[in-house]
């Protein structure tokens, strides 16, 4: 049995403890706002916080986050009001949409440790996570905003 | 982006029930009220002879009734249907919509949106490809919103006991203009189902002056909010009781086949359920049909991935197991060497070529490439009791619907497509195989079952933008004119996919952008070579543009290099003055294609095509002085009746190494309707056309794909991005017909690209991708 808090409430889970964080969160929570890109953290898709810090959860498996603390994207802000969740909204960044999840927690977790990131330190930290539709100026545009204030 | 079997005009208006209407709508209890009049057969033909657009040769054609679009209810809540799918152009959830509040003269902050299934007798053609959307569905979306506008009018004047005339409608209200009192919307909701259909002449549209959305760009994606929050609902996100998850193991090579397999270490993988044959067809001519192989069924899908690798398969490889991407070039090169077929020719080629003071030869080779849409393929099935219900990010519901009906041997009346929002498409999720995959594993099981591509299944096994090698040659003058033009082009063909014995482009492919160059050259010749497919061959986000534009667009600069001009001068002179350039008596029987409009709509214009190319020159600052190492290069190119040009800027350092710091579009795609996205498109555009360019190439040894994954199929990544897209867009009232967006922003990036680098480096790339070609 494996025992973990998403979002703030406590599983305890009797799954497979190799099984990839990704799928118990989409397959067993049905936490279905984290996605699916690469299955090999390339891709950035799948990013969720562990203990706060930016994570591929598709590379990560259960017994690894045994009693820690998983945030995905439905639990970053009560009202989804996060600053960089408001500043992707200003600056209407997606276009697909799929990627941004991803994105958002990975600018979340960049700006919760480096709160005015330089330009090269905004592409260096987003530079794993792939957006195929290319909103890579809004992305950078949007991190910027929610860095400053929005 | 093409596919388009010509029908008959079916222009076609409903009469929708009530109950037909909010099941439609996918609207239950009593909160909305609609209107529920005849339609009045007026509605139809008319527009269409003022508007005439390709969207008469679509299967279903388009549909502008009210009662299908739209709902109002007694709160003023407005809801509006959502018929296409929605891949990330804004066009089928924001645009659409947009229009149809624009003229009902709706509060766009009242408007919700809702998903409608894969229903063209209903909504129309719902085949989202080809940048179509805007195209074909911006008149009858403003007829919808007008009539409903009238409808209230009438409603609102009946209340008040006076003439229709005194009343109008104003954001969400109908205003007496006698007394200035006011009744909302929902007022008047119900009473305006009383209201006889207005007639399409008795509708009036809003002066442009008084938009507040179209052409404005204030207007958020729908599904913005819960795309930052999570909630929006993907191909993969619908859960049902009792679903289980699958992954198949299909054939390593195209045209393969299951020969064993042992299952025994996969069975024992914690949550694998199941572990069975899935039924398949080996292409060519297999359309959309699932490869087939072996199913992997499990409690999640993380379980099935874990069981299939655990699998230990034997394949027969079949016709191609020693296809080798090596060998395969050197035949296309080949191919483009001698005279092909041709399917265009104008003037004397032959005696331009004799005749000529220089001739100049070049050779261009792109490699094949896939989608890689970052929601690999991915759909949920049910089958049982008769009918079939799937989930699936789709470009094609109707299609997928008629597909399933056909494999499962149903009436297409028992199968329901619900189109989920697409993590991307790019032409990819036109092909409904992944679906298919998933019914025929529900039907089997009798559970619904997810099938789940992973990326490595995507790579692979996808339907490939093929391979193309192209020789162009120029006749030049002894005055430095280019009077004769020669250009060969060989690739494997879509229509591969769709039947046996296919070995030559076709129409739509010789359209984009090979038999269409509109130049102004007297002597003009273009011919294909001959190309069998090896593996499954698709459409790519504007097809063939891609590979000719590059040919085209580079051999333009490579000719001003030649005879000492700027390749912008060089463009405009080869493009010629202003005209409309009309190739059609010269090209073969059958082999032109308008991207299936109407020529007198959209013709080839020379002057909007000079129009772009000057205008982003001069956005970019053409012919300024740039740092040591940088460069800048253009391109134009029209598709999809929609006229683009790229001045790319770049910088390549002392390794090879390149940067964009600068990137401007210019783009001409008529009337526009939602500025912000076609920016949007543009801005994506110059991203992906950057990877294209950059890296992609899928290969294969002994029949199989060699590359897997994005780290050897790589994707732009953020810090290797254009550093700046500036996007300039032609402004053009509502009798220039709108065009495509989506697709037109690709072709011209890389000819750009590759024209910018020669000019900072001297070094030339006529084969794509880049890959390590600069690198010292």
């Amino acid at each position: 049995m494996i025992t973990l808090r998403v979002n703030g409430q406590e599983h305890t889970t009797s799954a497979d403890p190799s099984l990839p964080l990704l799928w118990f969160l989409r397959d067993e929570l049905n936490l279905t706002g984290t996605k699916f890109g690469c299955g090999e953290a390339l891709c950035g898709a799948c990013t969720v916080h562990i203990d706060g810090e930016a994570v591929r959860s598709c590379g990560i498996v259960l017994s690894d986050v045994s009693g820690k603390s998983v945030v995905t994207i439905e639990g970053l802000d009560a009202h989804g009001d996060h600053p960089v969740q408001k500043a992707w909204r200003a600056v209407n960044v997606p276009q697909c949409g799929y990627c941004q999840a991803g994105q958002i927690m990975q600018a979340s977790a960049l700006l919760a440790k480096n709160p005015k990131p330089s330009d090269s330190e905004i592409d260096e930290a987003m530079s794993g996570n792939i957006c195929r539709c290319g909103c890579y100026q809004r992305i950078h545009t949007a991190v910027r905003l929610a860095a400053t204030g929005v | 982006m093409i596919f388009v079997p010509r029908k008959e005009f079916t222009h076609k208006i409903e009469n929708v029930s009530r109950r037909g209407l909010l099941k439609g709508l996918g609207i239950g209890g009593g909160l909305v009220v609609m209107a529920r009049l005849m339609p009045s057969g007026a509605l139809a033909a008319d527009m269409h002879e003022k508007y005439d657009t390709g969207a008469t040769g679509m299967p279903h054609g388009t549909v502008n009734d009210p009662h299908v679009f739209i709902a109002i209810a007694p709160n003023g809540t407005v809801t509006i249907v959502a018929a296409r799918a929605e891949m990330g152009t804004g066009a089928a959830r924001t645009s659409l919509p947009m229009i149809i509040a624009e003229e009902l003269d709706a509060d766009w902050s009242r408007v919700k949106i809702v998903q409608g299934p894969g229903d063209e007798p209903r909504y129309g053609n719902q085949d989202t490809d080809g940048s179509r959307s805007v195209r074909h569905f911006l008149q009858p979306m403003r007829q919808c919103g007008a009539a409903m506008r009238l409808m209230l009018e009438m409603a609102a004047a009946k209340h008040w006991g006076v003439d229709v005339s005194q009343v109008h409608a104003s954001n969400h209200e109908i205003v007496n203009a006698a007394n200035g009192k006011k009744l909302g919307y929902g007022d008047v909701a119900a009473a305006a189902s009383a209201m006889p259909m207005p007639a399409v002449d008795k509708l009036t549209f809003k002066d442009p002056a008084n938009y507040r959305y179209i052409g404005k760009g204030n207007v958020s994606i729908v599904d913005l909010h819960d795309i930052t929050v999570g909630k929006a609902h993907y191909g993969g996100d619908h859960r049902l009781p009792g679903q289980v998850f699958a992954v198949i193991a299909r054939p390593p090579v195209t045209g393969g086949k299951l020969v064993s397999f042992d299952a025994t270490e996969a069975k024992k993988v914690p949550g694998v359920i199941k572990v069975m044959e899935a039924q398949g067809w080996q292409p060519p001519g297999t359309k959309f049909a699932p490869l087939g192989g072996v199913a992997v069924i499990a409690k999640s899908t993380g379980a099935a991935i874990k069981g299939r690798d655990a699998l230990k398969i034997v394949w027969d490889d079949g016709p191609n197991k020693d296809f080798d991407s090596v060998a395969y070039r050197t035949q296309l090169e080949d191919a483009v060497k001698a005279p092909g077929e041709v399917v265009r020719n104008e003037g004397d080629v032959d005696a331009a070529f004799k005749s000529a003071a220089k001739v100049v030869t070049r050779d261009y080779y792109t490699a094949a490439f896939v989608h890689t849409p970052m929601e690999p393929p991915v759909a949920l099935a049910h089958v049982a009791g008769g009918k079939a219900e799937i989930w699936a990010p789709v470009q094609s519901p109707w299609g997928t619907r008629e597909d399933i009906a056909k494999l499962l041997d149903l009436p297409v009346d028992k199968v329901r497509v619900n189109t989920m929002l697409l993590g991307g498409g790019f032409g990819r999720k036109s092909k409904c195989d992944y679906a298919q995959e998933a019914a025929l594993l529900s039907k089997a099981l009798g559970v619904p079952v997810q099938v789940q591509w992973t990326r490595e299944d995507d790579v692979r096994h996808s339907f490939n933008h093929g391979e193309n090698a192209q020789r162009i040659e120029a006749a030049v003058d002894a005055n430095n004119k280019v009077v004769g033009w020669r250009h060969r082009s060989a690739a494997p063909s879509i229509l591969s996919t769709f039947k046996k014995g296919v070995d030559h482009q076709f129409a739509i492919e010789v359209s984009m952008g090979l038999v269409d160059v509109p130049f102004a050259i007297p002597n003009i010749r273009c011919e294909t070579g001959a190309a069998v497919a090896h593996s499954r061959i698709g459409w790519f986000r504007s097809v063939r543009n891609i590979p000719h534009g590059f040919a085209i667009q580079s051999f333009v600069a490579e000719m001003a290099h030649e005879l000492g001009k700027d390749p912008k001068d060089m463009l405009l002179e080869l493009i010629g003055p202003p005209r409309i350039v009309d190739p059609r008596t010269q090209i073969a029987k059958d082999m032109f294609w308008d991207y299936g409009e109407p020529w007198d709509s959209y013709p080839i214009d020379a002057g909007r095509l000079r129009g772009v190319a000057e205008l982003a020159a001069e956005k970019a600052g053409w012919g300024k002085t740039l740092p040591p190492g940088h460069g800048m290069g253009i391109a134009a190119h029209r598709s999809f009746v929609t006229y683009v040009a790229t001045v790319v800027q770049v910088a390549v350092d002392d390794k090879g190494n390149i940067t964009v710091p600068q990137v401007d579009y210019a783009i001409d795609c008529g009337f526009h309707v939602n500025p912000e996205r076609i920016m949007s498109q543009c801005e994506g555009g110059s991203v992906m056309g950057m990877t294209l360019a950059k890296y992609s190439a899928i290969t294969f040894k002994n029949g199989r794909v060699q590359q897997g994954n994005f780290d050897d199929y790589q994707m732009l990544r953020i810090n290797e991005s254009p550093k700046v897209t500036n996007v300039h867009i032609v402004p053009a009232t509502y009798d220039v017909h709108a065009s495509g967006v989506g697709e037109p922003p690709i072709p011209p990036f890389a000819p750009a690209l590759c024209n910018a680098i020669f000019a900072a480096t001297g070094k030339r790339v006529r084969n794509l991708p880049i890959a390590d070609q600069l690198k010292t």
